[in-house]
């Protein structure tokens, strides 16, 4: 049979400088096809380029749309006129995206950015279009499809605006869907209905699916074929059951080996005996929010984002955190850190944080250098501004002010080279700023600006959810030495559960600000007590 | 290793390499600071007295110290006039010579021995003609646009100075502090500028001082809004939260850390400041309200334009600098503002 979208030797260059390196790859009719890569592989540039929407690219190549029906014949889309192809896109070939909140347009109710689709691509009058909107809304599964189509994008949970996002590429039937990581901005739970849905209106329409990702439990589950792509290369493709059981290709291999393993000491200390590095009670979070109405004009109300949490982090362990976002686990994360006014009893080492713990009071001085942090993304974390030097030895000079600049100078390089990070590899190591250094270096100097105090907690807030598969591994890896070598302590904050896995000794589960469940990780994981934590399961292993 | 020097430039030397890259912005700061470096040494340009002089065997320096007129043959003890047709001539003689400004005119100099009534329009002796009181229109530009740079320079650093500091506090603190700044800011902002600044000319004696003041007063606001709205974004990023939790202190995470990442927006206003600045000294001294009487000043060479409309040299020329300067502030405003966008690409 004729391939739906039949491509060849695709390449993509911005200026002279060439992105996708001439890759080939075919689509059938209702196939389920994805394409996997990290970031900078050039799969979402690729995808793309398909409908020829890359900014200030020049493509080559060819991209041939096999015709509506078998006796018309192909048509190369990378020779269409401007105005044929905004007639393919939409129609023939739509396209989802990663974050459905920005790519609706908050202004406008959601039912009517579908009915301006069907207005413009099928020449239906308004109030066909809205009808069919609210139809097209419901086959998504969206409860209350008609109240839902008067609302605006924020109005929406996150799942329920890509559900209105697919509502929208499907509204003309195109045969071809390029989803670009439609699940990665969702949380676990959701993920599967998303991916469920996708499934049964691909069947239901007959359209095929472009899925791009870079997580290959998603691809594992969804695909039928796989396209493995490296720097702008494709390196491997075939069928899902056959790459993943005998990967030919050394990346592939690597891909696929990239699954955190654990490698911790599973007791390190008696924890009865050891005093807890983090003993919390009744720990209690909430944040004032506005109030409507005359009422608000006088006082505020207050958010619980935590409440009743109690947890113990004895030395040289690992207490992990899961929860969905909104869960309130980052709260807990900064006021383990001082870093906002809570209720309860919280000790560090045994003594609380004194007064106004926003406060840098030398007592609160003290339990700074035991409480460290390392955050998510660390685009965000570094400031752009300041030199290696300046970031990593900003610790030293709160804490050890006496030290004169060559002594600062040689603890720094001491803790760069504790993570990985060497003169010899980087030359101007110090006089770097943080734009030369990939995601994956990045996280490595958060975590030796920590390190430098010599502290002995880390509290780690989605250490290497901002990080490709293969450096993800490589990040866990080190955290597994420090903790080893060290003795550190790690409150592990994250939603990925085979981090967890991985890590934790213990686990606590949390949902809408409480705890629902907490236990050694072995109990959580493979005998989960609470429903929330089943089903939390159930959606990472499906 | 090529890429590890380029890549270890820091942003804002990347910013600079990106600003020379647009030529029509680079070369506008070029010829804006050569005109603004020329204007400082006005008095070697323009000048009413000779740099130098010889005469008979002795050598004098008019510039810095003044002369009887007795010492070059006159008739009186009084400051030597110097475009005095005797003068001149004494000056001529064998033996004696003196080396003029290229433009022997100050900013103030009446010439008693013009030779057409004024204002006079361009001709060999006044290149750009005079303005109604016999003055020379070169000089007039050339000391009024130094004059306008300076005040220009003034005014946009103490406006900025002010809009970042209250812009920080605001920002950073938010809250309560917030809110105080804002509604002082609301009510200080409805506050009628013009006149205020009508009533402390009549009050007070005008001067470019006082003029100063009164603008910087008011000129802070619009940037405090930016700076804060900065503060705001950057006060929340993990880097300053990661600065928390080593217990840095305010003022230093203020000035370390979002400070360098807040200044884009007031880096980019500055040249606008600038020609805005420049404009309201101008209008200023258009309505009478600016410069006290005597400064050469652009914008009351634009009311002289205005009064004798048929000395069209005095308001084309004044017209002239006015757009050069302008246009030129522009272009770098234009330039600076593509160097820091954080969307552009560092090819």
């Amino acid at each position: 049979m004729k391939p739906l979208l039949d491509v060849q030797d695709l390449r993509v260059a911005f200026g002279d400088k060439e992105v996708v390196h001439g890759i080939s790859f075919q689509i059938a009719q209702g196939e389920k096809l994805a394409l996997v890569g990290e970031s900078g592989s050039g799969k979402t540039i690729s995808a793309l380029a398909l409908l020829r929407l890359v900014e200030g690219g020049t493509l080559g190549g060819s991209v041939h749309l096999s015709g509506p029906t078998p006796s018309t014949g192909d048509r190369n889309l990378l020779s269409f006129p401007e105005r044929d192809m905004r007639a393919i896109r939409g129609q023939d070939i739509a396209m989802i995206f990663q974050e459905p909140m920005t790519a609706l347009n908050p202004l406008i109710t959601v039912g009517r950015q579908i009915a301006e689709v069907l207005q413009l691509k099928k020449g239906l009058t308004r109030a066909e279009a809205a009808q069919e909107s609210v139809r097209l809304l419901a086959q998504t599964g969206i409860p209350e499809p008609e109240r839902r189509a008067q609302a605006y994008p924020y109005q929406l949970s996150g799942g329920q605006r890509q559900r209105a996002m697919i509502a929208m590429a499907l509204a003309c039937s195109p045969r071809l869907l390029l989803a670009d990581e439609p699940t990665t901005a969702l949380d676990v739970t959701l993920r599967g209905q998303i991916l469920d849905l996708l499934d049964d209106l691909r069947q239901q329409n007959g359209m095929a699916v472009l899925m791009i990702t870079h997580d290959l439990n998603l691809v594992r589950r969804f695909a039928d074929r796989v396209i493995v792509m490296e720097n702008g290369h494709i390196v491997e493709q075939g069928p899902v059951a056959e790459v993943f059981a005998h990967p030919q290709h050394a990346y592939t291999k690597k891909l696929i080996d990239s699954r955190p393993v654990r490698d911790v000491v599973e007791q390190p200390v008696n924890p009865s005996q050891a005093t807890p590095m983090l003993q919390a009670q009744g720990l209690r979070v909430g944040y004032p929010v506005p109030l409507g109405g005359v009422k608000g004009w006088f006082r505020k109300g207050e958010f619980v984002a935590v409440q009743g949490a109690d947890f113990t982090l004895p030395p040289g362990q690992t207490l992990g955190v899961v929860g969905e976002s909104g869960s309130g686990k980052s709260t807990l994360a900064l006021a383990a850190l001082g870093l906002l006014p809570h209720g309860g009893t919280l000790r560090v080492l045994g003594q609380g944080w004194a007064g106004n713990s926003l406060q840098n009071t030398p007592a609160n001085q003290a339990l700074r250098r035991v409480v460290q942090v390392v955050f998510q993304d660390p685009f965000s974390s570094l400031s752009p501004r300041l030199t290696v030097e300046e970031i990593v030895g900003e610790g030293l000079k709160v804490h050890q002010p006496g030290l004169t600049t060559a002594q600062r100078r040689e603890q720094v390089l001491a803790a760069l080279a504790e993570v990985g990070l060497t003169e010899a590899q980087f030359p101007g190591l110090l006089e770097r700023y943080p734009h030369a250094f990939s995601g994956g270096q990045r996280q490595r100097l958060a975590i030796a600006r920590a390190l430098i105090v010599q502290p002995q907690v880390l509290v780690l807030d989605e250490p290497t959810s901002a990080l490709d598969v293969t450096i993800q591994k490589q990040v866990l890896v080190l955290l597994q030495r420090l903790q080893r070598d060290k003795g550190l302590a790690y409150l592990l904050i994250t939603h990925d559960v085979d981090v967890i896995r991985a890590m934790a000794h213990q686990v606590l589960v949390m949902k809408d600000g409480t705890i629902v469940e907490a236990g050694p990780v072995h109990q959580v994981l493979d005998a989960p007590q609470h429903p929330y934590t089943q089903r939390l399961l159930a959606a990472t292993l499906a | 290793m090529k890429p590890a020097a380029t890549a270890s430039l820091s942003p804002s030397r990347r910013a600079w390499q990106r600003f020379k890259r647009n030529r029509l912005g680079f070369w506008s700061l070029v010829a804006f600071s050569v005109l603004v470096l020329l204007s400082l040494a006005a008095e070697l340009l323009s000048n009413e007295k000779p740099l130098l002089v010889h005469y008979e065997g002795a050598i004098y320096t008019p510039m810095w110290k003044d002369y009887p007129e007795t010492t070059f043959g006159g008739d009186f003890l009084t400051p030597t006039d110097y475009l005095d047709p005797f003068i001149q001539e004494r000056l001529a003689r064998p033996g004696n010579w003196a080396v003029h400004a290229p433009n022997p005119y100050g900013p103030k100099t009446l010439n008693y021995f013009a030779k057409a009534p004024n204002p006079s329009a361009p001709s060999r002796d006044n290149w750009l003609g005079t303005d109604d009181r016999g003055r020379d229109l070169l000089a007039q530009l050339i000391y009024g646009f130094r004059v306008s740079v300076l005040f220009a320079l003034a005014l946009t650093i103490t406006g900025t100075l002010l809009g970042v500091v209250t812009g920080a506090i605001q920002g950073y603190f938010g809250g309560k502090t917030d809110l105080a700044f804002q509604r002082f800011i609301e009510i200080w902002g409805s506050m009628p500028e013009l006149y205020l600044l009508i009533i402390f000319s009549a009050v007070f004696a005008p001067s470019v001082a006082l003029l100063l003041v009164l603008l910087s007063l008011f000129g802070w606001m619009g940037l405090s809004d930016y700076v804060r709205a900065e503060f705001l974004r950057n006060r929340q990023l993990d880097y300053v939260k990661a600065a928390r939790a080593l217990g840095v202190g305010n003022v230093q995470i203020m000035w370390r850390h979002i400070l360098p990442n807040s200044l884009t927006p007031v880096v980019t206003f500055l040249p606008f400041r600038m020609s805005a600045a420049i404009l309201a000294l101008t209008s200023l001294d258009f309505l009478g309200l600016g410069v006290p009487p005597g400064t050469p000043s652009l914008g009351e060479l634009l009311a002289q334009g205005k009064n004798n409309i048929d000395a069209w040299w005095i308001s084309l020329s004044t017209f002239a600098v006015l757009v050069v300067t302008l246009l030129l502030l522009t272009f770098m405003g234009d330039a600076l503002r593509d160097a820091l966008d954080p969307r552009k690409a560092d090819a």
